[in-house]
This record gives C-alpha cells, structure tokens and sequence, in this order.
C-alpha cells in the first residue's frame, strides 16, 4: 500500500480544529449579543466593513472561516462514517466541495469590497 | 478438536452505546455539525455585508428569530466543547521535551486556555463589548 | 482472610460443538484480595475443568490474560475483585476472533506488528569492535514511554476504528513503530513510513483516545499516532512541495 496523500485534507483540519477552537466561540458569543438587540460596536455596519476594507482585515476573516469550514467538513465526513454510511467517497466530495464552495464565496465577497 | 473462530461482527451504526467513552468521543464529533452549520450563517453574513447596508442590517434582524436564537446557543455550546476537547488533547499531539524530561500535560493545556481566555478578551474588548 | 462468593459470568465457546459462544455462570469462593485470573483459575481447578484462558505471568508483564471483563479491556491480573461489587462478566478481547472460550486468535496483529519492523534498524552496519551505542538520558525520554508496550492488545480491543475496519494497523503496532523512529540509534523511519502513513496506517485513526485510556503500560498510543499523523504531513509537504522532493 502506498503512503497516503491524507495530509491534504487532514493538516487544514488540524489547524481549522485549532482555529474554530480559538475563535470560533467567542465570535458565536457575539452574534449571540447581536441576536438578544445588543448589536456589539464591532459588528455594526460601519465598523465591520471597515475591517473588511482592509486587506489584513479579510486576510483574518478568510483565513478563520475558511479553516473553520474545512476543519467541521472534514471532521463530519469521519462522523459519517462513525455513524455507519458506508459511503465515504461520497460523503467526503459533498462535504469538502460544500467547505470550498462557501470559502471561495466568502473570498469573492472580501476581494469585492 | 478443530479449529473454527468466532468472528463477533462490530454493529456499525449502533457501536458506541457500547461504552461512555466512545458516547464522549461522538459528542466531540457531533460538535461539528453545529460548528460547521454556524460557519455556513457566517458566510451568508458576509456575503450579506458585501450586498450593502440595508442587505446586512436585514442579516442581524434575522439574527434575532427564536430559532436563530437556539441555534446559536447550540453552535456556541458546541464550538466551546471543542475547544475544550481540542486544548485538552494538544499535549498528545504535540508534547514538548525539554531537556530530559517532558513538560507536564497540564501545562500544556493550561497554557493553551489562557491564551484562549485573554484572546477571547481581546476580540470582545475590540468589539467594543467592554 | 475474607472470604466473598463471587459470581462470575463468563463466554464460553466451544468450536467443536457450539455454533455460537454462550454465557456460563459461575459461584466461587474468592479470597478478598484476588484479582479475575485468580477467580479463574480457581474455577478451572475446583469446578470446570474445561474453561480455556491464556495467561502467563500473573504480574502485569508478560500480556497474555487480556479480556473484557465488565465491557472494559483488562489484564485478568491486574483487575482486583474488591473492585466489583456485583456480577463479573468475564468475555475474550473484543474485536478478535475467538479460538475456544476466552482464548481469541491473535494472528492478525502478529503479522501487523511484523509489518511495522519493531526493531532498531541501524543507520549504518556497525561492527562489534566499535563498541556499544551510546544515547544521552534527553534521547531515551523522547521513546522511553513507548517502549513500555506489552503487546497485550487491549488498545486493539478498545479501538472503535479497528472494529469498524480491522484492516487498521493499529495503537500499538503504529506506536512501536513511533517508539523506534525516535530512537536516535535507530536509522529506519523512511521504511516504517511506507507502511504506517498509509491509509490502513495512521490514517485510519480518528482520535478516540480509548487506546491510552486502557492501556495498562501508560504507554499512550494516541499520543503516538497523532504525532506519527503530524510528522507524516510533514513529509509530504517535503515530497510534494519542496523543491527537490522525493516524488
């Protein structure tokens, strides 16, 4: 059996474990602020769309739901197969092509603004 | 006297009833369907930003339904669950010798919540929650 | 002394006449301080000759007397009896076939083990003359832990992964393989490699951690394996990306 190319979808899981670890808590915190009428400065019209105005601004928000949608779509396919559906192939092309998908959506929307 | 083994088939939908361990072990996996679901509403609210003002104001309106509300309890619920399981297991991962001996696990973790707590902090107080 | 009837529940199985293993109930007179293997053995010889188990040492060192006892996997003699305040439930390592009772069949992890090359493969032929290896106490730390394996494959009992797929190399096959690509007297990783960071190799691991959590050696195979993981990436961007790459 040859070596595995599993370090590609396996080592951007790795760091969007890491990321959602780091972040993604604390940002659900702040929608949640949002959603209960107590809209944070930060997320406000203005203020969020001057962060996006900066490249190093849509760099970070990129980069932290790009590897968050990796790191879950991954994460899920191997739920998956936990759970019993024994069709990994496929699971895996929705899931990754889902994560891809909706980042590169992202990335067209950062790199319009 | 012959031999015939008996193989005691692993049921594969039903396999981690068996033990609480692998019950734990799922619920850090099912964490990602929440996590990932609540990446896919922070993609709509950018896109939403991209659209202009109105577009974006009618996202965090709809932020606010009761559903929207549950969900966001249940992703950040999720999202910090991972977390914990994630810092936790870091030492495992990478642990770090120094010298002749290794670093205590605990310090590892440890120093991962801290970070976790003061850049949590740091993204609150920039929003301007504090 | 106290004494204390324990009730023991144990699989037995019997190729030559059962189609499928069954449960057998057993009342013995323990003594308090005994463990499983002790109730056993004091089975086989005052009330049923015909029970059939592995076990060696009786010390925690050889690895033969693994089983489930209570769903969990255990060394027969490292679980003590106080311990169990009701029925025991004595059955083979899960997730290997069963031979005869509680004795399971352990060719396919044999041969895993084989696999891996679990054995110093040095960097270069060095004659006796030369003189022994030398290795600093920081260089023993780095395997140490791993080295501790007793082959006992309980962690293969307690791998989900490997029930689900037991093409799965495995805990402590993989992690053998770890402890000597750590050993700085060791020059034999780029083998190793071709083996483990394959499909049925590390990457069939998803972290459960049960492995660790059973193994009676502290030895802590997922630690090892996510390490093997992280390293394989390592090179793979170095085959792959890096100018002057091997493929």
């Amino acid at each position: 059996m040859a070596k595995s190319h599993k370090p590609v979808v396996w080592f951007p899981f790795a760091a969007g474990g890491t990321v959602v670890a780091f972040f993604i808590p604390v940002i659900a915190l702040l929608t949640l602020l949002a959603a209960v009428g107590h809209v944070p400065a930060g997320l406000q019209y203005d203020q969020l769309l001057a962060v996006a105005h900066h490249p190093l601004g849509k760099l970070a928000i990129f980069s932290v739901l790009a590897l968050s949608l990796w790191g879950s779509a991954h994460r899920l396919r191997c739920t998956c197969f936990d759970f019993g559906l024994r069709i990994d192939g496929l699971v895996a092309a929705v899931l990754y092509v889902a994560a891809i998908a909706c980042s590169l959506l992202a990335g067209y929307a950062l790199l319009g603004l | 006297m012959s031999r015939r083994p008996y193989v005691r088939e692993v049921p594969p939908t039903a396999w981690y009833f068996r033990h609480p361990r692998y019950l734990r072990y799922m619920a850090r996996e099912v964490t990602s369907i929440f996590v990932g679901a609540y990446c896919v509403l922070l993609t709509v609210g950018v896109l939403r930003l991209a659209q202009g003002q109105a577009s974006y104001e009618a996202f965090l309106q709809a932020l606010q339904s009761p559903a929207s509300i549950v969900f966001q309890l249940l992703a950040f619920a999720a999202a910090s669950y991972h977390a914990v399981t994630w810092f936790t297991a870091t030492q495992k991962a990478m642990p770090l010798q120094l010298g002749d001996e290794f670093v205590p696990g605990g310090w590892i973790a440890g120093a991962h919540f801290v970070g976790w707590g003061l850049l949590s902090a740091a993204i609150l107080y920039f929003a301007g929650v504090f | 002394m106290k004494e204390r009837t324990v009730q023991l529940e144990v699989l037995r199985y019997n190729p030559d006449t059962d189609s499928e293993p069954h449960f057998q109930r057993y009342e013995v007179v323990c003594q308090d301080e005994w463990v499983v293997l002790d109730a056993l053995n004091e089975v086989k010889e005052t009330l049923d000759p015909t029970l059939n188990y592995r076990w060696s040492c009786h010390m925690a060192v050889c690895g033969s007397c693994g089983m489930m006892i209570n769903g969990e996997p255990k060394l027969a003699c490292h679980t003590f009896l106080r311990d169990y305040p009701g029925v025991i439930r004595v059955e083979p390592l899960a997730h290997f076939p069963i031979e005869r009772d509680l004795v399971t069949t352990p060719d396919d992890f044999m041969e895993k083990l084989k696999r891996v090359k679990p054995y110093l493969i040095p960097k270069k032929p060095k004659p006796l003359e030369a003189g022994e290896y030398r290795q600093t106490p920081a260089q023993l730390t780095k395997f140490r832990q791993y080295s501790m394996c007793i082959n006992c494959m309980l962690c293969y009992a307690a791998c989900p992964e490997y029930g689900l797929s037991p093409h799965f190399i495995g805990p402590a096959a993989i992690t053998l393989a770890h402890r000597y690509n750590q050993d700085s007297r060791d020059g034999g990783r780029d083998e190793r490699q071709e083996v483990i960071a394959t499909q049925e190799g590390v990457w069939e691991c998803t972290f459960v951690g049960a492995c660790s959590e059973v193994c009676p050696g502290h030895v802590d195979p997922a630690s090892a394996l996510q390490q093997v993981k992280i390293l394989s990436c390592f090179d793979w961007i170095g085959e792959h990306l890096l100018p002057g790459g091997k493929k």
